[in-house]
């Protein structure tokens, strides 16, 4: 198989895992959907025909007007297309049509910090704060775990590589929400050094506002850093020692070519792909994480607005963050893959 | 991959320390969840969520065992249910008289008192209680008649350290005290020392009688609760409900929920990744494309929305977690397979013609077991973790105490604000303890499994 090829049986999987997503979550939602979207029409039309005096004058009695109404409503969901189940083609067809090209409607409570109710507009602005927190975390945890590990590797067996592979081992069991609330309560109201809710309180057009926003982020950035550069060291150690067993290495070793060079060149060098690969899928992973870590530490971002559309059920807003995030998910997915194809000519050939 | 056989695995695990350490964390917590469900009854945890069965416990009290490192000591919560009880006759006369003796070594004040009594009597008995203190001052609280019934009822009340008949009496006694008590409660005056206003250590004995006209007047269930600030090993939290009934119970739960998913999920993944490597061509492409696809759904949206929208029974949500975990599984099953397929006893036996089913399962599946144990031992802590971050978001099964809900709770309450310490933190290290114990076994048999990493 070509490189061409791979890429392309990878593409258009990923493009049909999305459009599976996409239909799953319709699925699941689609029938509380179609109630809030019919009880819109109904308001709509509602407050339409009592603001205009005019039209209620001309009926002689209630009954007449409220049959009135009942027919402007019936019209209205005709022409909108409502009067077919959810699960029709047509409207399950349109609804994802609408939704691949990120028309995700208005959301049914929520809106964004500007008062915006278009999903879009909410999205966009959440998403870089997901983006900002959990990027400076992975960035950090891979760069002090690819040194650490590369060190402890290089010296399996000594202290630091046994303090480095049992810090990893006791830090992965803990969940990082867990240890979210102990460091609120230790920074936050033991000793106040950091913001218990990590949402500024300024508005967003204030010029100190990304300070402010840097700011509220430490707790949490710390928290996910210490939670996580742990497994990532072992998982770099684990390439090194496996590496530095190699023959190459030996025979350089035996060279006399110093030990640090060693590591730092050829070793880390073999060791990239699958860390490079990682480092793509945890990018993503991370977003996913995002969840229960922004609703603990309360930050701003999609993860915070995913839980809150959870809890009040705004459906367009679920649908969209779904959709927003299996995308982020699937592009890394693919990158991951691109590059470990790249790396691993073995892995293309199948 | 070299085959190893079981002795192998066991005399190798034997001899890894953190793999011993593993085992023995989980011997514990197995021993515990045995005890658990045998000892503490299954009501208990049905009663949960109950507030009517806490109702005696105190609000948000510390464990009892944090007065071990203070020198003031906090006020614990005694609940008496055995009072000493003596019954006299005289004429026609009855007197039932319930004793509780209270050993009070605190240095502050209780929060309140109440007594509890269902009384079986006809007429109008009369229900007297007093406290004698160590300094042998005795205080007389209450002096009333209960209800008149014509034929022999059951009468049921609750008497508060609030009643305003106890506060009067009190205040008739104030001559006993050389300082002012107005305007302090009940349980203030009684536990005061006479002097000044500061506790007064040792044993008191609160004395309640009846006196009945009829005979077989008695109080069958009688109780005397003094409010305290601390309770039991664990504590309490805002619903009252004793923390460590909640936290015994979550460790069953949690080794049921992980090793249920752990298990299912690699067996399913064996099987699936076996079959569709040792096949291979077009049913391989399928079945790999497909598992493709459940690998890229992004699993805790996913799991958010089904928990919402289909249901949040502890039951399903098994179900959903193995959905996402038998991916992995499969795929390296798979690349496992496709090596062992092309191993001479496999094809031997293909060409002897033996079935299909039979080559995978005597021949192929065996070579596989050590990375199954292992990767069941690693995929527990993930499925309980996942299980305590749904609950802890509140999309949880609210009628099982697991870990995942009780730090939910907490969060709700603001346990962190208020510095309760006492419900976050035994929580989060039981489901550190117990994931640590299945990583430790994991990673002994990782290190057996690829020898390379050891060194």
């Amino acid at each position: 198989m070509t490189l061409k090829r791979y890429v392309a049986t990878r593409l258009i999987t990923m493009f049909g895992v999305l459009m599976i997503t996409l239909l799953i979550t319709i699925a699941l939602v689609g029938s509380n959907m179609d109630s809030i979207l019919k009880q819109g029409v109904v308001f709509q039309v509602r407050s339409e025909i009592t603001e205009n005096a005019a039209i209620a004058k001309s009926f002689s009695s209630v009954d007449e007007f409220e049959l009135f109404i009942q027919t402007q409503i019936e019209q209205r969901i005709k022409t909108l297309g409502l009067d077919e189940p959810w699960y029709s083609p047509q409207r399950i067809g349109l609804t994802m049509y609408k939704i691949l090209f990120l028309d995700f409607g208005h959301a049914t409570f929520l809106t964004s910090d500007s008062g915006s109710s278009d999903v879009k507009e909410i999205i966009l602005e959440k998403l870089p704060r997901t983006i900002l927190l959990f990027t400076t975390a992975t960035i950090i945890i891979s760069v002090i775990g690819i040194f650490l590990g590369a060190l402890a590797g290089s010296k399996a067996g000594s202290i630091l590589d046994r303090i480095t592979s049992s810090f990893a081992i006791i830090s992965s069991s803990f969940p990082v929400w867990w240890i979210g609330m102990l460091m609120i309560f230790v920074f936050s109201f033991v000793y106040h050094i950091f913001p218990a809710r990590a949402t500024p309180l300024i508005p967003s057009s204030d010029p100190g506002y990304i300070g402010s926003l840097l700011y509220h982020m430490t707790l949490p950035l710390i928290t996910i850093v210490i939670i996580g550069f742990g497994s990532w060291a072992y998982l770099v150690r684990n390439f090194i020692v496996g590496i530095m067993q190699e023959d190459f290495i030996v025979a350089k070793k035996t060279m006399g070519i110093n030990q640090k060079k060693i590591i730092y060149t050829h070793a880390l060098k073999n060791a990239a792909p699958p860390i490079v690969t990682i480092l793509a899928l945890s990018l993503s992973g991370s977003l996913g994480g995002a969840i229960i870590t922004e609703a603990v530490f309360d930050w701003p971002g999609m993860g915070r607005l995913y839980f809150e559309a959870i809890t009040v059920m705004d459906l367009p807003i679920i649908i969209g963050a779904t959709y927003i995030l299996t995308v982020f998910f699937l592009i890394s997915i693919f990158v991951a893959d691109l590059l470990y194809g790249y790396f691993d000519p073995r892995v293309r050939t199948g | 991959m070299s085959s190893i056989t079981p002795q192998e695995i066991k005399a190798e695990f034997l001899k890894s320390k953190i793999g011993i350490a593993g085992i023995a964390i989980l011997s514990i917590l197995v021993f515990t969840s045995i005890i658990v469900v045998v000892v503490i009854p299954v009501e208990t945890f049905k009663e949960w969520n109950n507030p009517e069965n806490w109702i005696s416990y105190p609000k948000v009290a510390i464990p009892v065992w944090i007065n071990l490192f203070l020198n003031e000591k906090i006020p614990e919560h005694k609940i008496l249910n055995t009072p000493n009880i003596n019954y006299d006759v005289s004429g026609d006369t009855s007197i039932t008289s319930h004793q509780f003796g209270v050993n009070f070594e605190y240095n502050d004040f209780p929060n309140d008192f109440i007594y509890e009594f269902s009384a079986k009597y006809s007429g109008t008995p009369l229900l007297q209680m007093d406290v004698i203190r160590p300094d042998g001052i005795q205080l007389k609280l209450l002096s009333t008649s209960l209800p008149y019934s014509d034929s022999n009822s059951i009468h049921s009340e609750r008497i508060f350290s609030t009643d305003n008949s106890i506060r009067k009496n009190l205040y008739l006694q104030s001559d006993k005290f050389l300082f002012s008590v107005n305007n302090l409660s009940t349980e203030d005056i009684i536990f005061s020392k006479t002097e000044n206003h500061e506790p007064l250590k040792g044993n008191y004995i609160f004395l309640i009688k009846m006196y009945g006209s009829n005979s077989e007047d008695q109080i069958p269930e009688s109780r005397l609760i003094i409010g305290g600030k601390a309770f039991g090993i664990m504590g309490t939290d805002e619903l009252r409900r004793d923390l460590a009934t909640g936290l015994l119970w979550g460790t069953p739960l949690a080794l049921f929920i992980g090793l249920v998913v752990a298990i299912a999920s690699v067996i399913m993944g064996l099987l699936y990744g076996v079959y569709a490597g040792y096949r291979g061509k077009k049913t391989d492409e399928t079945m790999m494309r497909f598992n493709d696809v459940i690998y890229a759904l992004p699993a805790l949206p996913f799991l958010i929305i089904l928990s919402v929208t289909i249901s949040n029974s502890i039951f399903v949500m098994i179900g959903f977690l193995m959905i996402f975990g038998w991916v992995g599984v499969a795929k390296v099953a798979r690349s496992m397979a496709l090596q062992i397929k092309t191993r001479g006893y496999v094809e031997a036996a293909n060409m002897m013609g033996q079935k299909d089913s039979k080559i995978v399962l005597r021949h192929i599946l065996p070579q596989l077991l050590p990375y199954a144990f292992a990767s069941i031992a690693i995929s527990v802590p993930a499925a309980i973790t996942t299980e305590a971050g749904l609950s802890f978001l509140g999309l949880g099964d609210p009628s099982f105490p697991t870990w995942g809900q009780i730090l939910h709770d907490a969060n709700v309450y603001g346990a962190a604000a208020r510095g309760l310490w006492w419900w976050i933190m035994p929580p989060g290290v039981m489901i550190a303890i117990t994931g640590l114990a299945f990583v430790f076994i994991g990673n002994a048999l990782d290190a057996i499994v690829n020898p390379k990493l050891k060194r």
